[in-house]
């Protein structure tokens, strides 16, 4: 089932339309799909996304987001229950001073039953690993952490679809692995998972990458076929994960390896295949 | 501009009287024109460290020397400190003000004594050295600008002053590649003319690329400090490299267990390239 349709989607931030953020996208995001989307600063990422819990609002194309019109005004908030965003800086999503309450703050503006709110409360910080959290500040917290604790107010109104809107680029190596851990698992829990980054190394793991560049989308395919390629990868103007980079350098050496490898394991065990040949 | 670091120490106290201990007696020195990387997890110590060494907070045990002057006795000219060490903080972008660009940058030589044909000169260059078109600029409303051009102004103001300390406190988050690298390339520049250059940065081949000297902060303490390719092979013995380990590290870690042993000192991508080439070219593959 397809989740997330558009169709000629643009959006200019300027009243007169003299220069569009978005041009003519379409986009097709299947239920429990993992799809990473890649581009450069300006590219159009987190304009795209935010049209689909309409955070904007669509100015031409079309767009249905979880079965929902994203211009139907009656739906929104069932739009944004479905649809849920973690934002990139940990420190500027929080409503209250206490964890739990945090994640409480969103149960509570949908009316759900205040006897439900503390188990899913409890719930919801099981599942971002987060147990024993309940009462500390979240200015205690590590980045790792914070963005959890974010993730968790989202998670406790069970939306459909995850949205990580450059949702690592503030923390250090250990808080993204954290983060990415539980995007995995959400992933194989069945939630579709949309995450934008200009990290190549978080798309080597999706299950679809979409490439975008100056508002369009230039290409989408497996990470496979979108991260090995030397020159839509050049135009978007994102470097290529290590292992391909090693991969085209090394050729240009005289060092032909077997396959391009796409992760550091796959790299190893090529040059180890090469070695065991000569 | 040497910076010379005794024993330092930062505590604070809690609401709920909890005493935190923010840096634990640290002690190291950095030399005039030095390019010197921060290191360390989130929560270590690294902002409070920087904020310690421009004078914005005083800390609660040990020194800091400044070219041999202790800048935290009564009498020291803080005015001077101000001008000598400039910090660029994280996403610098948010704390633009002024009505223009010009006036935005301009605001910190107001009371530096310059002439006004001074600080426009001032101004002109130091937005030409963010690669701004003076004339086309200067009119403008900051907040009307891209967010990676109103970092770029944020930090023009900063180095109109000319400082001779440069502190940046993670300035490539959030960057694309090309930004990054654009970026880490202007600090050197800023380094090669004489600056000297202090990074925080949890990027880790962004300080094994451009860094000189490193210093390892670990839960308010100085776990380990020198030049950077030494901390970098030592951090990668230190439980297995789970902290600090470079990509091009891993790689090597991972072709141990397939029984290819390269050398220690690969930090860099370079560094994996030359020694792969070698390796497969010379085993008879090439």
């Amino acid at each position: 089932m397809v989740l997330v349709e558009g169709k000629n989607i643009s959006f200019s931030y300027d009243f007169d339309d003299s220069s569009f953020a978005l041009q003519g996208v379409d986009i097709a995001i299947e239920q429990g799909e993992f799809v990473v989307i890649l581009g450069c600063n300006g590219s159009g990422k987190s304009t795209l996304v935010k049209h689909f819990n309409a955070l904007l609002r669509l100015q031409h194309g079309e767009l249905r987001v979880a079965q929902i019109d994203v211009k139907n005004e009656e739906e929104i908030w069932l739009l944004r229950r479905l649809c849920g965003m973690v934002f990139q800086n940990p420190d500027n999503q929080f409503v209250s001073s206490v964890v739990e309450e945090d994640i409480a703050f969103g149960l509570e503006n949908y009316e759900t039953p205040r006897r439900e709110i503390p188990e899913r409360v409890q719930s919801a910080l099981a599942l971002v690993e987060m147990g024993g959290y309940e009462k500390r500040a979240p200015n205690t917290l590590s980045g790792g952490q914070k963005q959890r604790v974010a993730l968790a107010g989202v998670l406790a109104l069970e939306p459909e679809i995850i949205i990580f809107d450059e949702a690592t680029a503030m923390l250090d190596p250990g808080g993204r692995q954290e983060v990415a851990k539980i995007m995995r698992k959400l992933h194989r829990a069945g939630k579709t998972i949309i995450a934008i980054t200009h990290y190549v190394e978080e798309a080597v793991a999706a299950d679809k990458v979409i490439l975008m560049a100056q508002g369009r989308v230039l290409a989408s395919g497996s990470p496979k076929a979108i991260l090995t390629d030397l020159d839509l990868m050049k135009e978007a103007g994102m470097l290529l994960p290590l292992p391909v980079r090693l991969y085209y350098d090394l050729r240009q050496a005289g060092v032909h390896l077997n396959h391009c490898p796409l992760t550091d394991e796959e790299l190893v065990e090529e040059i180890c295949q090469l070695r065991s040949k000569s | 501009m040497s910076i010379k670091i005794e024993k330092l120490s930062y505590s604070y106290t809690l609401p709920s009287g909890e005493k935190v201990e923010a840096l634990k007696d640290i002690t190291c020195s950095i030399e005039t024109g030095d390019f010197v990387g921060i290191m360390g997890p989130t929560g270590c110590g690294k902002t409070t460290f920087i904020q310690l060494l421009a004078g914005l907070r005083s800390p609660t045990g040990g020194r800091i020397y400044l070219d041999g002057e202790d800048i935290n006795v009564r009498g020291y000219d803080r005015n001077r400190l101000r001008r000598t060490v400039g910090v660029v903080f994280q996403n610098p972008e948010y704390q633009l003000f002024a009505a223009t660009v010009e006036k935005d940058v301009a605001f910190g030589l107001k009371y530096n004594g310059l002439s006004r044909s001074e600080v426009t000169g001032r101004v002109r260059w130091a937005l030409e050295t963010m690669g701004f078109d003076f004339e086309k600029v200067r009119a403008q409303s900051p907040l009307a600008l891209s967010g990676g051009e109103k970092r770029r102004v944020a930090i023009a103001g900063v180095i109109a002053t000319k400082p001779k300390i440069l502190i940046f406190d993670e300035p490539i988050a959030g960057l694309d590649p090309y930004g990054r690298r654009n970026f880490l390339q202007f600090i050197r520049g800023m380094n090669q003319t004489g600056t000297t250059v202090i990074m925080v940065s949890h990027n880790l081949e962004a300080l094994a690329e451009y860094t000189r000297h490193l210093l390892v902060l670990e839960q308010g303490r100085l776990i380990d400090s020198g030049p950077t390719r030494e901390v970098f092979a030592r951090l990668q013995q230190r439980n297995n490299g789970a902290f600090g380990q470079t990509e091009a590290q891993r790689i090597v870690a991972l072709l141990a267990e397939g029984n290819l042993a390269l050398s220690s000192a690969i930090i860099t991508y370079d560094d994996l390239l030359s020694a792969l080439k070698q390796e497969l070219n010379g085993g008879g593959a090439g």
